[in-house]
């Protein structure tokens, strides 16, 4: 286990505002707590809550780095703050709600409507080419396919990605990285009857592979390191011949 | 005064709640799902290890098919599930693995020809099948005969919940994100929908359906150390108890499970140990096989657990400033596996402890991880008392996993019960006994008691604060009504967790906003979870016997003659303090698979006075019947299949691999 220097002060400035409250204006709070070993932003945000500020609102499910719930802008960079250990951070802590998304109080945001409206967008599932007969034996699919497939397919739609992207910030309707992504995945997938031309009007267009900048902001922040780089150059690659 | 109609309200947005929605739109049914959060963040996004269909194309699953599978599962649950209901499970298991790789579940797949593996800490070499090239591969896991465990790397809830979630949104079925159900809306033993709050802006509404679904999932949190998400605090099942009139079923069978990490309690899966990975104490000796010596760390969750904690107390546990905990050992699977198909315990441990599994051991101890108790409900699935309320998935009580599940039958059972359930509600709503006749002033009286309720915490000053009653009662549960279970512990527990029923009624909160307010959910939660708790603690102070994961120090036999049934709790008023116990029997004459030995564990048990003779009569029954026909053979004993819907009765194919 990681031991930071015992009895650290952190210093956290968390940026507050409640669009519900009419007379809420945004604004930096500042907490202070004791640091102990193995002490992530989940137990600290929990602790200001109980002791200082009962009404601080945060988003946590899994508390393991595995359901994409808590992104947020951490000393400037979009992570999941359930397994940022505040030992990896400097002793004064800045956090704020991720940008882009639509804000619900403090820390928490509404990826939901978000990561929804995408996915109806982009058709984010399987276009079947025949309905599968459950009782006879499934279709054969190469080993390595298969593991390909789920490496695009560990997005957990954080949207941190989005948080980090400057065409996301500039347009609204952006598909961004995680749409990307999931169209990278579709179109791996010997099992969606999609062809490149279904892709290209999905996002053959600047909301979608010809609005990003390939700056890769994605690409280094994304928590679940998916492949992000590779698979928007060879998308667009893609998408360039068909059109 | 908000209201909402229509034909399916779905109550959670995890596996069940979701396949349960698709099944009822497939019908033609509209449907409405409520979430707390956004329903692919569902705790069912966690479930990493994999589930279990008995497909038998990997080389170790050779010869599996259903009866190996109904019989792992039984034994498992220590005799405590329904059989007919295990079968039915069974039976479709292998076509919901099938349905999700249709719908893009990127399964592993079976690799021809040689390969390493590590079994009971040794090398060996593997020789799949060229038959089975392509086909849907299995891993090892507990309490299983054979390699049954069909998995996407580490990550098969995610894989399955994204399926479902994008099924879901090609169904156009609309889920409602960060809303609550807080109260069913009931009368005459007819439920017809729930006040449902809304977490963002604190509004009530009325959601009124010809049927309503409970899908939401397990109770862990009512305990202090879970490996669940810190949204499972059982308020879906708790709606339910306070109906006074749906019953929850075995509310005292709560599983622990052996590898969570140290102290943040996160799991790291089963697959660990199903790939071969092994437990040492604090003199790195892997001592399981002292105890197990067959299935070794592979026995069955409640046993394993069990005997970790045996050997902690004999003084060989590993100290530490967060408590004793043991190591679980993957080092032996080598950098490559361990790297590539168990990355998210790769990454929790890198996050959450800073180091790399590949090349250190874990600390482990076992930790609250399921809840086998929930809702009971008959195998279609509605609840044996309220009509028109159903219920699915890890909050029901269905009963496939009596007291003790197997790893890897859980996402199984959401999906499965999500086909099967769906059916016969789409079946109930199609008739004429749905149609809802109700008063809009009934409806009224349920919503304005439960805005009634949160005012009054809005508006008491004088009340306590819930978070303090909240934290005793986790440690009363994971001190008292945890792995090892004494009647004087529960009934100190019993007796103090009704004193904090009562303190809970009195609470006042500082922040008074009516809308987004942690400290108001928190408050309304806590009565919620506390009945729970008090279901789950009386039921274990009176079953005086052991049986799977309830394993009483004082009667330490599992004790069929007196004891072989299901515990059955209801909440009998509003003031009460106390749920209602009764007990439903479990009839060794209707059983395919009488009582005996599990294979693991203690072998050391008191008989039902009928077993014998249903041991005899299923002797006498197959003689008549052609040994040769194992379908045959299984209806002549216990006859499910006209149980199900239709569509699920055909029999499931698989290609018969030699080794
Ligand atoms: C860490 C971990 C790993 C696991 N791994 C495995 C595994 O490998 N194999 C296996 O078989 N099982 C595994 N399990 C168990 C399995 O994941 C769960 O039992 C299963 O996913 C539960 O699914 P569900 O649909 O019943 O409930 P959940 O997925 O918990 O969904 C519950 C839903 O209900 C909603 N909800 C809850 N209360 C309310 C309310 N009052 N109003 C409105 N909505 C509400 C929630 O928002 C959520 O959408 C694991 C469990 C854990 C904790
Ligand atoms: S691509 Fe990465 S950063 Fe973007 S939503 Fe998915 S997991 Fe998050
Ligand atoms: S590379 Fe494209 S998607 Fe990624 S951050 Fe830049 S503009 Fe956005
Ligand atoms: S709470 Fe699930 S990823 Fe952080």
């Amino acid at each position: 286990m990681s031991s930071p220097s015992p009895g650290r002060t952190l210093v956290f400035k968390i940026l507050r505002h409640n669009p519900q409250d009419p007379t809420s204006e945004p604004h930096v709070a500042r907490f202070e707590l004791e640091e102990y070993e193995g002490m992530t932003l989940f137990i600290a945000l929990n602790e200001i809550r109980e002791r200082f500020a009962p009404d601080l609102q945060f988003d946590f499910v899994c508390r393991a780095g595995i359901c994409g719930s808590c992104g947020m802008v951490i000393n400037g960079r979009p992570g999941l703050a359930c397994r940022t250990l505040t030992s990896t951070l400097a002793p004064e802590i800045t956090l704020a709600p991720l940008p882009v998304f639509k804000l619900i109080a403090d820390l928490s945001v509404d990826t939901g409507e978000w990561m929804r409206g995408m996915s109806e967008r982009l058709e984010t599932w399987i276009h079947e080419q025949t309905p599968v007969d459950l009782h006879a034996v499934e279709e054969r699919m190469e080993p390595e396919l298969a593991e390909a497939i789920y490496e695009l397919d560990r997005c957990i739609e954080c949207g941190c990605c989005i948080a980090a992207c400057g065409t996301a910030r500039m347009r609204e309707d952006f598909v961004g990285a995680v749409g990307l992504n999931k169209i990278a995945r579709f179109r791996l997938d010997p099992r969606d009857a999609r062809d490149d031309g279904d892709f290209y009007d999905l996002i053959g267009d600047d909301d979608g592979v010809f609005g990003c900048m390939s700056l890769l902001g994605c690409h280094d922040i994304c928590p679940k390191e998916l492949p992000l780089q590779t698979q928007i150059a060879f998308l667009r690659r893609k998408m360039v011949r068909v059109s | 005064m908000k209201i909402v109609y229509t034909d399916v309200l779905v109550i959670g947005g995890g596996l069940a709640g979701l396949r349960t929605a698709v099944g009822v739109k497939q019908r033609g049914f509209d449907t409405i799902v409520l979430s707390l959060v956004p329903a692919k963040r569902s705790h069912s996004a966690a479930a990493q290890g994999g589930m279990q269909a008995s497909l038998g194309h990997s080389a170790m699953g050779a010869g599996d098919n259903e009866d190996v599978h109904f019989e792992d599962t039984v034994k498992g649950s220590d005799w405590g599930a329904d059989q007919r209901v295990a079968r039915m499970f069974t039976h479709v298991a292998p076509k919901a693995i099938r349905e999700l790789a249709g719908w893009g579940v990127p399964w592993n797949r079976v690799s021809q020809g040689e390969r390493e593996a590590v079994i009971n800490a040794e090398r060996v070499v593997i020789t799949e099948s060229a038959k089975a090239h392509g086909l849907i591969t299995a891993r090892d896991f507990g309490g299983t005969r054979k390699w049954r465990t069909c998995y996407t790397s580490d990550g098969t809830g995610h894989a399955m919940l994204f399926a479902l979630g994008d099924q879901s949104i090609a169904h156009g079925i609309p889920v409602m994100e960060r809303m609550e159900a807080l109260a069913l809306i009931h009368e005459g033993g007819r439920c017809y929908g729930a006040v449902v709050r809304n977490l963002v802006t604190g509004e009530l509404s009325a959601f009124l359906a010809r049927a309503t679904t409970i899908a939401t999932g397990g109770y862990g949190r009512i305990y202090k150390v879970s490996t669940n998400a810190v949204i499972c605090e059982g308020t879906g099942t708790a709606i339910a108890l306070e109906t006074g009139v749906a019953e929850l079923g075995n509310m005292e069978a709560v599983q622990f499970h052996p590898t969570a990490i140290v102290p943040a309690g996160i799991l790291t899966t089963e697959g660990c140990r199903g790939d071969g990975g092994i437990l040492r104490d604090v003199k790195g000796h892997r001592f399981m096989p002292d105890y197990e010596r067959e299935k070794r760390e592979l026995a069955s969750r409640d046993v394993v657990s069990r005997r970790m904690t045996e050997h902690m107390r004999k003084g060989l546990a590993v100290q530490s400033p967060y408590g004793d905990h043991l190591w679980l050992d993957i080092t032996v699977l080598g950098r490559e596996h361990v790297h590539k198909n168990l990355r998210e315990v790769t990454d929790i441990c890198r996050y959450f402890l800073g180091m790399d599994p590949a090349e250190d051991w874990i600390p482990v101890r076992p930790t609250q991880h399921y809840s086998m108790g929930g809702i009971r409900t008959d195998h279609r699935g509605e609840s044996t008392t309220l009509k028109g309320l159903f219920a699915c998935g890890e909050a029901a009580c269905w009963d496939m996993h009596g007291f003790n599940r197997l790893g890897g039958n859980s996402v199984a059972e959401t999906v499965v019960a999500g086909m099967i359930v769906s059916e016969f509600i789409a079946d109930f709503c199609a008739g004429s006994e749905s149609d809802i006749n109700l008063s809009t002033g009934l409806v009224r009286e349920f919503v304005e008691r439960e805005q009634a309720g949160l005012d009054g915490l809005l508006n008491s000053s004088n009340g306590e604060s819930a978070s303090a009653i909240r934290s005793r009662m986790e440690e009363i549960m994971i001190e008292q009504v945890g792995i090892f279970r004494t009647g004087s512990e529960l009934e100190s527990a019993v007796e103090e967790l009704e004193q904090l029923l009562e303190r809970s009624r009195r609470l006042s909160v500082r922040n008074r906003v009516p809308g987004a307010n942690p400290e108001l959910v928190a408050a309304y939660r806590l009565p919620k979870m506390l009945k729970l708790a008090l279901c789950a603690a009386l039921g274990a102070r009176q079953r005086t016997e052991s049986r799977g994961a309830h394993y009483r120090e004082d009667f330490p036999q599992r004790n069929d003659r007196d004891w072989l049934n299901r515990s059955i709790t209801t909440w009998p008023s509003a003031e009460a303090t106390l749920p209602r116990l009764d007990y439903e029997s479990i009839e060794v004459g209707d059983m395919e698979l009488p009582p005996g030995f599990r294979g693991y564990g203690t072998r050391d048990h008191i008989d039902h006075p009928h077993s014998d003779q249903r041991h005899r009569q299923i002797e006498q029954i197959l003689k008549a019947v052609d040994p040769n026909d194992r379908y045959a053979r299984q209806a002549a004993l216990m006859p499910f299949e006209h149980l199900l819907p239709e569509k699920y009765r055909p029999r499931s194919q698989r290609l018969e691999i030699k080794t």
